[in-house]
């Protein structure tokens, strides 16, 4: 049934990719060299890489985590965010995510559900414990940040294909390493960024490192992923991240702990009792 | 009080008994020190004028069977240095809840919250309201019950048996935020019978509604003018046996939110109509600071009877025809800073009701709170017009653990 879903999905998408680009079903396999490729076969390029990386993390079901962030002022003063993290994939569309707050005290029980959706606006909902009440949120906030850090809710989001349009760069040897350099321009027009330029390992197509460009196309941020783990001898996830803002010198250090895969979640730990009893 | 302290001691030798395979065990609660300031003097001698107060409000939590069955326990208590009625000890939550792939079962002291809009929550009836703590209403007491909720694809059906009845919490002669005549609860006139209330709510593309109906005692009391034992004037509280039936709706799309919030009630003389809406619209992230502003604009109306209120015949509630605008500043820095204001203004007499609040996180594990009330530009033909006196500023500090 998995398998079946798996296909399912990587078929629709390369579908919507090929409709996107307006091509034909035939893709060129061969790897062009970098900086004479033509700017048609760059977009497919681009979304090809991204498309494999896609599927390589598609299929993972559910899985639960813990995160540890990390946020660091100019003068390198500390502030810590404990929180939990659920997560279900839905075939044909974005993931649900369910989101606990337990550190700082102030806002423990605080909690965050999130329905992805490939195409059109998230539906999102916050739970406030001290009033018990469920109150559903405009989800068009995509650049403001997320818990004062320096990722944005866009950055922390589910990330589907469909959000961004692509252009393959260069193949680019990083930290010696064989990456892919992919640049992608958000879909959204709420987004805070004009582009970013994304690395991906060649070996098993993890993103490395995102750097992102604001709305006057300036450098903002980088991102860097840490010591990938797999799980279940397949899915890739990195337990650090680290978000550098070249210009505030600020930065964010999210560490993941504790990924179970395959719990057993269903709809019913997405819906809006669910999202009261969380804790 | 006497059955509020024999439930604690049960909740206590019941938590020593609990099962044995714990999946979780939380300990949490918070402490709060505040002091309330009103510049001006009150309208009577009794009264006080500023005051100190504090509130401890500790949670028990405990999780087993994977997390689907739980028992929370939350005991409340406030100390007032100014008015006695205002020292009070509550069981906020005492509750076993157990939770299924298609239903949810709760039994014991719970809080239940609906409603969409900001201004008042008129369809927010199953507790009731501990309007000594803050005149907005925004504080429950507890409420007995038993809970059983379905949740299917058409929606999430919940059933609710509501046992023993609470009265509404009001200033004692001593307090401010009481108006002219002080409530005498003493001799408040209950209709009791077992309550009941039963909803319908759904999520519909972007739109968020529920329906429900009340039979029971009102959480609401009518204030009827009478004495006290010393033959001074006071008002009873009367509680009367309602049909209240409700309605609210969020559409949400985009940076709107556009809320509705309805009730029509049979019991309390005529049946009448009520109702709060508006549209909440959120500038996100204005110029890359982080900052959002969220404005909000809200019409409130009831139509109730009037009644004889000194010489002519008012509403008997602030709210039967005035306007609110308000406004949300979230900071969304590191210390979670944000800045909430709204004003009520009566549309016939320009009377306002303002509240602005102020939060921040100061270190870790401390939270500082600023309050200011106002009532302004009051009119003997308005509601508000006792509380003429009794514009405050509040500031507390918390601490949570």
């Amino acid at each position: 049934m998995k398998a079946n879903h798996k296909l399912g999905t990587y078929i629709r998408r390369l579908v919507f990719a090929l409709m996107i680009l307006g091509l034909t079903p035939t893709l060129t396999l061969a790897q062009p060299s970098a900086d004479t490729t033509p700017p048609s076969d760059a977009a497919t390029r681009g979304l090809e890489i991204v498309v494999e990386a896609d599927r390589r993390d598609t299929g993972f079901g559910d899985l639960t985590a813990e995160m540890t962030m990390i946020l660091r002022n100019r003068h390198g003063e500390e502030s810590t965010r404990e929180i939990r993290n659920r997560t279900k994939e839905v075939d044909g569309d974005g993931d649900k995510t369910l989101i606990i707050f337990d550190e700082p005290r102030d806002i423990k029980g605080t909690a965050f559900l999130n329905y992805t959706h490939a195409v059109g606006p998230d539906e999102q909902w916050l739970y406030l414990p001290a009033l018990k009440r469920v109150k559903r949120i405009a989800s068009n906030n995509k650049s403001g940040p997320f818990m004062g850090s320096e990722f944005a809710y866009e950055d922390i989001s589910s990330q589907e294909v469909e959000k961004y349009t692509y252009t393959y760069l260069r193949d680019e040897v990083l930290d010696g390493v064989d990456h892919f350099v992919i640049e992608r321009y958000p879909v959204d027009e709420n987004s805070g960024y004009t582009r970013q330029v994304a690395w991906y390992d060649q070996a098993a197509y993890r993103l490395q490192k995102i750097d992102f460009y604001d709305r006057k196309d300036d450098l903002l941020k980088t991102l860097t992923y840490h010591d990938y783990q797999q799980y279940l001898d397949h899915y890739w996830r990195a337990d650090r991240m680290e978000m550098v803002n070249h210009q505030t010198g600020k930065s964010t250090t999210l560490l993941w702990s504790n990924y179970e895969f395959q719990v057993g979640l269903t709809d019913r730990d997405f819906d809006k009792n669910s999202l009261k009893r969380a804790r | 009080m006497k059955r509020t302290r024999l439930f604690t001691l049960i909740a206590l030798v019941a938590l020593l008994m609990l099962p044995a395979r714990i999946v979780a065990q939380e300990l949490s609660g918070y402490v709060t020190a505040e002091t309330r300031a009103f510049p001006s003097g009150p309208l009577a001698g009794e009264q006080h004028k500023s005051t100190g107060s504090m509130v401890f409000e500790p949670e028990w939590y405990y999780a087993w069977d994977r997390g689907d069955q739980t028992i929370t326990f939350v005991p409340f208590l406030r100390l007032d240095l100014g008015d006695a009625a205002r020292t009070h000890f509550d069981i906020r939550e005492l509750y076993w809840q157990k939770a299924a792939r298609s239903w949810e079962m709760k039994a014991g002291f719970a809080k239940v919250f609906w409603g969409v809009t900001e201004s008042q929550h008129l369809v927010d009836i199953i507790n009731q309201t501990d309007l000594v703590e803050q005149p907005d209403g925004e504080d429950k007491l507890g409420q007995p019950m038993v809970n059983f909720t379905w949740i299917k694809n058409w929606g999430v059906v919940d059933v609710f048996v509501l046992p023993w009845f609470r009265e509404r919490t009001f200033p004692g002669r001593q307090g401010r935020l009481r108006g002219p005549l002080p409530v005498d609860t003493d001799q408040a006139d209950v209709d009791r019978r077992l309550d009941l209330a039963a909803r319908w709510s759904h999520t519909l593309g972007d739109f968020d509604i529920g329906v429900a109906h009340f039979y029971g005692t009102s959480r609401e009391p009518r204030l009827l003018p009478g004495l006290d034992e010393a033959a001074r004037p006071v008002l009873i509280p009367r509680y009367d046996v309602i049909h209240q039936t409700s309605l609210d709706v969020q559409y949400t799309t985009g940076a709107w939110l556009w809320k509705l919030e309805t009730i029509t009630r049979s019991g309390q003389d005529d049946r009448f109509l009520a109702l709060t809406g508006g549209f909440e619209y959120t500038f996100s992230n204005i110029r890359n600071s982080g900052i959002d502003l969220g404005l909000l604009t809200e019409y409130l109306y009831d139509g109730r009877d009037k009644v004889a209120f000194g010489g002519r015949r008012l509403s008997p509630v602030p709210f039967e025809d005035d306007v609110f605008f308000g406004a949300r500043l979230a900071f969304n820095d590191v210390q979670s800073t944000d800045v909430l204001g709204g004003v009520i203004i009566d549309r016939d007499t320009g009377a306002s009701a303002v509240r602005v609040e102020a939060h921040r996180r100061l270190r870790d594990q401390w939270t500082a709170d600023l309050e200011f009330g106002g009532f302004l530009n009051t009119s003997d033909e308005d509601q508000l017009y006792g509380l003429r006196r009794d514009s405050y500023l509040q500031l507390g500090v918390s601490y949570h653990f």
